[in-house]
């Protein structure tokens, strides 16, 4: 039984990484109704760019600040160059546009950066916590234990800003109707900045994480992929079903890996959560959480 | 056209719009040259069939044409004496234009409530002014009140239209464009909301341009109209002289004093109206 809560804590706790990514997507699909493909590229590109400073000497905070505000431009630019001329065209148009974006920014990055392998230092060391390691006999990482936190913290203050601020709303109005939205007067420029400098902050949270974690490499590019399955569970519009999605597929990887695994030879949890994501699309396609298509009829 | 006396009679020119020529993806040509003028805490209603250039005129004046790839080649929009026609529909609303769009265009996923809300953006107020607003609102749409909180998607058709008009009210506009308020509604529920409109004219002063259809009830309700045909104004006079025209009254209320028509007439005729125009 120990096993068991052991195997499942660490699943939820890296579940926690999954949401990160997830997050982002779901800021963006919420308020401008595309599909970022390029989040991953983003993740990357944040934790790149804070380890690129922090090697030339930049002290932690002013690093974290600078990859911050390159996200912030990038969103900006973002805007104005691919979505601006873009607008009223159909959701598939602005998805490959997003693909577009991807190569662009992996490329971006990398060309100044470099392509080495690096790690990154947070401060967290990744060990178990003792005291629960003495009590219950439970080993859960300290660093898994602090990003949850993080994970908390952030979901919580963008579920406050969507749902009571000014500007969360209007967020949310333009991801139901850009045109109602324009009428009224909500410029949607200005709107759809916020949301990419958002999404960029959300992406530099998750790059750090990951980053500490498994080191800072291309292959943050396909934590993206990871976050599919999380967003179907969830729902795409959804900041808890995000959340919740992502604990959902950590614990359940983990545990049919442990469990099922021995029986078609291991390696399962890269593929399970995909059949779980693939099993649901039957069940529930708009997600957990995520919003029904309200049509009338 | 003789009855452009009239501006003069109702009032200082407030909104004007002269001579615009909208062409749409480069080629299609929907305005052929419109002018018409709102007078101060007037309701004006621009009536013609489908396609007739209506909503074109609304959109222009909102500036809402560019994001249809819309593009206005000719011709100016002036409010309150100062040219609108280059500025974004942001602007426009702090100046006190706003459209409330074909279709209601609520936004599903929001209630009743946070609908009217997003309404105030461009407003900075204060949390108590925006209370007063609201109330205000639901005042003049009790309707709302009650459903505040339901998903604007849930509701029927007449409150989603309150809805779209209440919004608008948020903003503090002081020229409403509304385009085509009957659509898909109950005749009953038409009359409930032209009534509304008509409140909200009288006692809010607020000036409306209205596109309607159903020429019967807009022009009960209006000061002034227009007849757009093809994308040019084919007639213009005071509502109830409009009302009571044989022409109108046989080509878009149905009522004609000789009986029934062959179709063949009325076809030639309005031919021979758009040529002389």
């Amino acid at each position: 039984m120990q096993f068991f809560f052991e195997v499942l804590i660490g699943g939820l706790l890296s579940g926690v990484m999954y949401s990160f990514v997830a997050l982002g997507f779901v800021l963006i699909y919420k308020a401008s109704g595309v599909f970022n493909f390029a989040q991953g590229a983003m993740v990357f590109a944040a934790a790149l760019t804070f380890v690129g400073f922090q090697e030339l000497g930049v002290p932690f905070w002013l690093a974290l600040l600078i990859a911050f505000g390159v996200m912030v431009v990038l969103g900006i630019l973002t805007e104005r160059i691919v979505l601006r001329p873009l607008v009223n065209q159909p959701p598939i148009t602005l998805f490959m546009a997003t693909i577009g974006l991807t190569y662009v920014i992996e490329g971006l990055a990398q060309g100044a950066w470099g392509a080495n392998v690096r790690g990154l230092e947070l401060g967290i060391q990744d060990e178990p916590i003792e005291w629960l390691m003495e009590t219950a006999n439970i080993s859960v990482s300290k660093f898994d234990l602090f990003g949850a936190g993080v994970a908390a913290l952030l979901v919580t203050l963008l579920a406050l800003f969507f749902q009571y601020t000014r500007i969360g709303r209007a967020l949310r109005a333009v991801a139901d109707d850009h045109q109602a939205a324009l009428s009224i007067g909500i410029p949607l420029q200005q709107i759809w900045r916020i949301v990419w400098a958002v999404a960029g902050f959300v992406a530099l949270v998750a790059g750090l994480i990951w980053g500490a974690r498994n080191g800072v490499s291309f292959s943050l590019t396909f934590t993206a992929l990871k976050a599919l399955p999380v967003l179907i569970l969830g729902g795409f519009t959804s900041i808890p079903g995000a959340i919740v999605g992502g604990l959902i597929i950590g614990s359940t990887e983990k545990l049919a890996e442990v469990y099922l695994g021995e029986y078609v030879g291991g390696g399962i949890d890269s593929w399970f959560p995909y059949v779980m994501a693939l099993a649901f699309l039957l069940v529930r396609p708009e997600g957990l959480f995520g919003e029904k298509h309200i049509d009338r009829v | 056209m003789t009855t452009t006396v009239h501006h003069a009679a109702s009032g200082e020119p407030y909104l004007s719009v002269n001579n615009i020529e909208v062409i749409y993806d480069h080629v299609i040509l929907v305005l052929k040259g419109v002018s018409l003028e709102v007078p101060k805490g007037r309701i004006v209603a621009l009536l013609g069939a489908n396609g007739a250039g209506k909503s074109t005129t609304l959109k222009t004046i909102s500036n809402l044409l560019h994001a249809e790839r819309g593009d206005v080649t000719k011709g100016s929009v002036d409010f309150k004496g100062v040219r609108v026609d280059q500025m974004t529909p942001n602007e426009l609303v702090k100046r006190g234009v706003i459209q409330v769009m074909e279709g209601r265009h609520c936004f599903a996923h929001l209630s009743l409530e946070e609908n009217l809300l997003t309404g105030a953006y461009t407003r900075s107020i204060s949390r108590a002014e925006l209370r007063e607003s609201l109330e205000k609102v639901y005042h003049y749409f009790p309707r709302l009140k009650d459903r505040r909180m339901t998903q604007a998607g849930y509701t029927s058709g007449g409150e989603q239209q309150m809805c779209a008009i209440g919004r608008a009210l948020m903003a503090k506009p002081e020229m409403i464009l509304l385009d085509e308020p009957s659509m898909g509604l109950a005749p009953q529920i038409v009359e409930e909301i032209f009534e509304i409109v008509k409140d909200l004219n009288q006692r809010e002063n607020v000036s409306i341009l209205l596109a309607e259809q159903n020429t019967t009830v807009a022009l009960r309700y209006s000061d002034f109209g227009y007849i757009l045909e093809n994308g040019r104004v084919v007639m213009e006079g005071d509502a109830k002289e409009l009302a009571c025209n044989e022409d109108v009254k046989e080509f878009y209320l149905g009522l004609s004093s000789a009986g029934r028509k062959s179709f063949r007439d009325v076809k030639h005729y309005r031919r021979r109206k758009r040529w002389l125009s």
